[in-house]
């Protein structure tokens, strides 16, 4: 009983409990339809671990998810709700491909150069929302939202400009290929590469059909250093102390307006990075007509939210957002069942997952029942 | 002159209609100190059930109902977590923002043969006027009525003290879950039908991109307008307005239109800065309510 | 004592835990109709639990309530309302924009058959009440405007309106003047003539004899005592109270003053709510080193705006605040930190602490960016951890091992004990406390004390700010009076009596004017 009352009392429970309700609710959802639950979860997980190919495809997926997450989840800690992830991925995007169609200098300056204007770009946009608020109480998520749709705007503005749209295409150029982060990019195309692929076929399956690159080592170094900077640094801790009491803080000598500028800076430039990455990463390495929000940063509120706006639990929690969208599509066409049933189950888990609180109550009034017998 | 006026007015009024609608149960749900930041997804799923019911029936006021019906489940969800169960009331409505536009793509795919697109219904909502559209007079009516409930009634008088002291209603025997679930739900009810009437009056069908960032914009007309309805319904007009212009000078070449469609955006920006300052939320806002705190 | 009609409550051994904790033991009560019977006890002794399962708002573990002889089940409020039940609460229950009027309506509305208000008729009905028991109050302002005196008025309006029979006031004198009490007191026996019966809920001895008939007292959720207020004194009550003898007054020396080394001169300070008012009009003060400057006034006089200037927390309109001899105003709450000001703020759980950051975390929360708890930028918890352990073995902080838990955990004492730990730690010129022993009981409080005149003796200038009167006597060597952003005079400890600093701390108006409230 006590033992029981301890592990309920454990955050990962409390998510692991969440998760399993946002499968059985989409199994019964599932099996209203008149399909097979069970042959559901099958094609899921066949989807996302039968191939070498889907193991890697998921890590491509969940790179910028687990960026963005821990984005929302740094600025989580400040108080601050960064709704305008989304809008910071956005120019992060827009800024590394025009930086990298524009330069075109050998890949060791070329690489850093297009990743530090995404992350630019990305952190402008946050330090516009911080400002605004710390300077005129403007509330984050409206800024957040606002400025979310003037980068999609300036996105489509890029990729239908002249200098940038790919003719009679609704996308940009790629940028130069000296900026690609993409791993053995040039071997794999050259002639002893294919040679070697052409006997190797599990590598192939990943090399060739994926976009394998650098940027989920880059997440997870991004996830350790931010959990480190939060718990082990004087930035850290005053972070928290303003997310947790900004009057306290205030009144300690912290400075209240300065954190959240500097919050949003930080948060705005790791979904830049996020989206530099995947421009140099992955194909098409360039912008597309936009008609509505691809939902990367938007997604990362969901990652930074199941992971308890932990860094290191994003890494976790993108994974498997990553894995459920893309193991989604099987779903879809192997049975027929809408893939919008992944929406559906991420929406109940992150629904469970609000409602977690309840598990550490129903821990406590199992002990106080216990006293009671006692 | 007044010709170039009046095309801008009318798309200002129809794009209005239903971010009024979602701003107003905005209003209501915030309040009562209840954040709502789910109304997309219930304005999303209210668009989908509106036009898929509108077309089976046949019937426009049915299907206009029926979103209203949708968007006040979805609530009801949001109402049982964040009043009952003291749940992180945002991330209750972001999970909604993603289990309604989840759930209408899913539907829609089941009930019309694999597309995310439902077919156009025969019947809209009728127009008056001219080439008003209904719900853009309903809107204002409503908008009134809610004022009226607020200010002039008791229900509006327990709304109002809940939000803002619910300990304090509370020792004078006001039932403070009740008062918020009244009020969430009715956020879902106006959402669903703002969701509706985007489908049923401003275009004819559902489809993914309907309902894209409304709820959103209703949410900020919320904040914009300081919590009162007519306030959100001012927010809402101008935001509208931003975009008609964009819509009525799209044929202007000198500047990209894209630039020109950020403008209500920056625009608001704008606003916020030179004018609003900082506003001031219901004090109970998010704030769950347990009995015996102190 | 029987269950008789002739009592307007009885409650019989009456008990209830929260959590491990027991918050009453069997207690019992009898209230005599007609009667003012007081309930005595310090600080978490149970003297508002065991009035709030009377109003319904908890529920006893065990225990029965009887109402003029009759047993009731007190479900919740509504019950204790039907039953003639009313309660005005130590932190008032109003809705701070909505008007005196609405307040009072909320929840028992005057409407017609659609449920629209009519404010009229019901305006009609409550200056009736206003004026058969002389509650003044202006029904259309706004609650957010007016004096807290006038806002407990309206808590008692509240319950009279709902055809309250028996009132129950939780310590109702805590933010009133001297004189504003004598006509609180004056209203209750106006209320008694009327055939009401009250139920007051106080620690404070003297009010008990200025008003009360009969009084209960309770020490940690034990029932002790019932007695007549008549022939007994005050000793005897505060001993039964805190179940030893206690010394009023706080042990002290005579101060040895030093030079002046902290300096106000002709500040003014913008009222927050209205641009066109000054919440601080020319205000003027010294501190010495070796001295305890006290502060009296009634809560909203401008100690706030004061406190918030000289912490860099709110500007200067004009005026200069100079510590050492440098000026410090409009500049930020760091500087004034580095300047040698610590302060002990009146609000531990907004201003003082971070409740959800671990004790350690907050030992340091003023200093996390100084050697040796951080350099370059990384902290160093191993010195941030010895730190916190000197400072909970120094200032005895229970539980001995907690440095590493939140410290929203702690109790309010041992909160309490951190902040100043901490503030000490700063080896400041000047150290303010703001109202240091709010919400402690008296072992706390007397901890409290102690510490600050020890500071005292050791050459430091400490400015006391507080509206317990009694505090500020017992403790300060220097008393000023604040009154409406304005010090009304500066005296010696032993120059001016209680009831001299309580007419100023009125406006030395006429009695019963009450001040604006901020």
């Amino acid at each position: 009983m006590e033992k029981a009352a301890k592990i309920l009392k454990k955050p990962i429970t409390s998510t692991l409990i969440a998760v399993v309700c946002g499968f059985l609710i989409a199994g019964v959802i599932i099996a209203l339809m008149g399909y097979s639950p069970m042959e559901a979860l099958g094609l899921l997980i066949k989807g996302v671990f039968s191939r070498p190919k889907y193991i890697f495809k998921v890590i491509e997926k969940s790179t910028p998810l687990i960026l963005t997450g821990v984005s929302v989840a740094f600025a989580f800690r400040t108080g601050l709700f960064n709704i305008g992830a989304e809008g910071q991925y956005i120019v992060g995007s827009v800024a590394a491909t025009v930086v990298g169609i524009k330069l075109s200098f050998p890949p060791i300056i070329q690489i850093p150069v297009v990743i530090f204007a995404g992350i630019l770009a990305g952190a402008i946009f946050g330090v516009i929302v911080g400002f605004l608020k710390a300077r005129f109480g403007i509330h984050e998520v409206i800024t957040g939202i606002m400025l979310n749709w003037v980068a999609l705007y300036l996105c489509n503005f890029v990729v239908n400009s002249h200098e940038f749209n790919k003719p009679s295409n609704s996308k940009t150029y790629s940028i130069n290929q000296s900026g690609y982060t993409t791993i053995l990019y040039n071997w794999k195309s050259s002639k002893a590469g294919i040679e070697f692929l052409r006997n190797n076929k599990w590598l192939s399956d990943i090399l060739l059909k994926t976009d394998v690159n650098v940027g989920f080592l880059v997440a997870i170094l991004v996830a350790v250093l931010v959990w480190f900077m939060l718990n082990k640094t004087t930035i850290g801790f005053g972070v928290r102390a303003v997310g947790l009491n900004p009057f306290a803080a205030e009144f300690a000598g912290i400075g209240v307006k300065r954190h959240i500028t500097t919050t949003m800076a930080i948060s705005g430039s790791i979904c830049g990075l996020a989206a530099a990455l995947t421009i140099t990463g992955t194909s098409p390495h360039g912008l597309y007509l936009l008609t509505m929000f691809e939902n990367v940063g938007f997604n990362g509120l969901f990652v930074a939210l199941i992971a308890g706006s932990s860094p290191i639990s994003c890494i976790f929690s993108g994974l498997f957002f990553g894995g459920l969208i893309y193991g989604g599509n099987s779903i879809q066409s192997g049975l027929g069942v809408p893939s919008e049933i992944i929406n559906i189950t991420i929406g109940t888990i992150l629904f469970f997952v609000a409602l977690t609180k309840v598990v550490p109550e129903i821990a406590n009034r199992l002990a106080k029942r216990r006293e009671n017998n006692a | 002159m007044l010709n170039d006026i009046l095309p801008i007015l009318g798309t200002m009024l129809m794009y209005s209609a239903p971010l009024i609608f979602g701003a107003l149960g905005g209003v209501v749900s915030e309040r009562s100190g209840v954040i709502n930041i789910g109304i997309e997804g219930m304005m999303t799923f209210g668009a989908f059930m509106g036009a898929a019911v509108g077309y089976y029936s046949g019937n426009p006021w049915i299907g206009f109902l029926a979103g209203g019906v949708a968007g006040a489940l979805l609530s009801a969800l949001h109402a049982i977590a964040s009043i009952s169960f003291n749940a992180d009331q945002t991330i209750s409505g972001i999970a909604l923002n993603l289990i309604g536009p989840g759930l209408s793509l899913f539907l829609c795919r089941v009930m019309f043969s694999d597309q995310t697109v439902t077919y156009p219904v025969q019947n809209k909502l009728p127009k008056v006027f001219g080439s008003i559209d209904i719900t853009v007079v309903i809107a204002l009516v409503l908008t009134a009525f809610i004022w009226f409930i607020l200010y002039k009634t008791k229900w509006g008088l327990r709304i109002r003290a809940v939000g803002e002291h619910p300990a304090a209603a509370d020792t004078l025997g006001v039932n403070v879950y009740a008062i918020r679930y009244v009020s969430v739900i009715l956020s879902g009810l106006l959402s669903g039908f703002g969701g509706a009437a985007m489908t049923l009056a401003v275009v004819s069908q559902f489809s993914p991109a309907a309902i894209s960032g409304q709820g959103f914009m209703a949410l900020a007309a919320v904040i914009f307008g300081k919590w009162t309805p007519f306030g959100a319904y001012g927010a809402c007009l101008l935001f509208a307005f931003a975009q008609a212009l964009t819509v009525n000078l799209g044929g202007v070449n000198f500047v990209p239109s894209e630039i020109l469609n950020m403008l209500p955006y920056v625009l608001t920006i704008v606003i916020l800065v030179l004018f609003v300052g900082k506003s001031v939320a219901p004090k109970a806002d998010g704030v769950p309510y347990e009995k015996g705190m102190r | 004592m029987d269950i008789s009609s002739n009592y307007a409550v009885q409650m019989r051994n009456i008990t209830k835990a929260f959590g491990n904790c027991m918050a009453l033991n069997s207690v019992s009560i009898d209230v005599k109709k007609g009667t003012i019977h007081a309930m005595l006890g310090e600080n978490g002794a149970g003297k508002t639990t065991l009035m709030n399962i009377l109003y319904g708002l908890y529920h006893a573990d065990s225990g029965d309530i009887y109402i003029k002889g009759e047993k009731v089940n007190m479900k919740n409020p509504m019950v204790a309302i039907q039953n003639g039940i009313g309660m005005v609460h130590q932190h008032f229950k109003l809705v701070e924009n909505f008007t005196v009027a609405q307040n009072i309506m909320l929840g028992s509305e005057v409407t017609n058959k659609f449920g629209i208000l009519n404010m009229r008729k019901f305006k009609d009905e409550l200056q009736k009440i206003i004026n058969l028991y002389g509650l003044k109050v202006d029904p259309n302002a706004k609650i957010e405007n007016i004096s807290v005196g006038m806002q407990q008025r309206v808590e008692i309006l509240k319950t009279l309106y709902r055809g309250a029979e028996l009132l129950i006031l939780d310590e109702p004198t805590a933010v009133l003047t001297p004189q504003e009490i004598i006509e609180l007191i004056s209203i209750m026996h106006k209320l008694i003539e009327n055939g009401k019966t009250i139920i007051i809920i106080t620690h404070k001895l003297k009010e008990i004899k200025a008003s009360s008939e009969y009084c209960t007292i309770i020490r940690r959720g034990k029932y002790i005592d019932s007695l007549e207020v008549k022939g007994i004194d005050e000793e005897m009550l505060a001993e039964k109270m805190v179940g030893r003898s206690v010394k009023l007054i706080a042990d002290k020396t005579p101060a040895k003053k030093g030079k002046v080394i902290f300096n106000i001169e002709n500040l003014n300070v913008q009222n927050q709510q209205s641009n066109c008012l000054l919440a601080i009009k020319n205000l003027s003060l010294q501190v010495r080193k070796g001295e305890i400057l006290g502060i009296a006034g009634v809560d909203g006089n401008g100690q706030k705006e004061l406190v918030e200037a000289i912490t860099g927390l709110l500007r200067a309109q004009s005026g200069t605040i100079k510590i050492n001899g440098k000026e410090i105003q409009n500049t930020k709450p760091k500087n004034v930190i580095k300047n040698k000001i610590s302060t002990i703020h009146e609000d531990r759980q907004k201003r003082g602490l971070v409740l959800n950051l671990s004790v350690a975390e907050n030992a340091i929360l003023e200093k996390y960016n100084e050697r040796p708890f951080s350099s370059h930028g990384i902290l160093h918890y191993s010195e941030i951890n010895k730190f916190t352990s000197d400072l909970i073995k120094e200032y005895d902080v229970r539980p001995k091992n907690c440095k590493g838990v939140p410290i929203r955990e702690l109790s309010g004492g041992n909160q309490q004990k951190i902040i100043i730990g901490r503030e000490i730690a700063n080896e400041p010129d000047l150290l303010i406390a703001v109202q240091p022993t709010r919400g402690l009981d008296v072992g706390a409080i007397e901890y409290v004390h102690k510490t600050l005149i020890e500071e005292r003796d050791k050459g430091k200038a400490i400015l006391l700010i507080s509206l317990e009167l009694d505090e500020i006597m017992s403790l300060s060597d220097t008393i000023a009076v604040i009154y409406n952003g304005e010090i009304q005079g500066v005296y010696d400890q032993n120059e001016v009596d209680e009831n001299t600093i309580g007419l100023l701390m009125a406006g030395g108006s006429k009695v019963g004017k009450s001040s604006k409230n901020s």
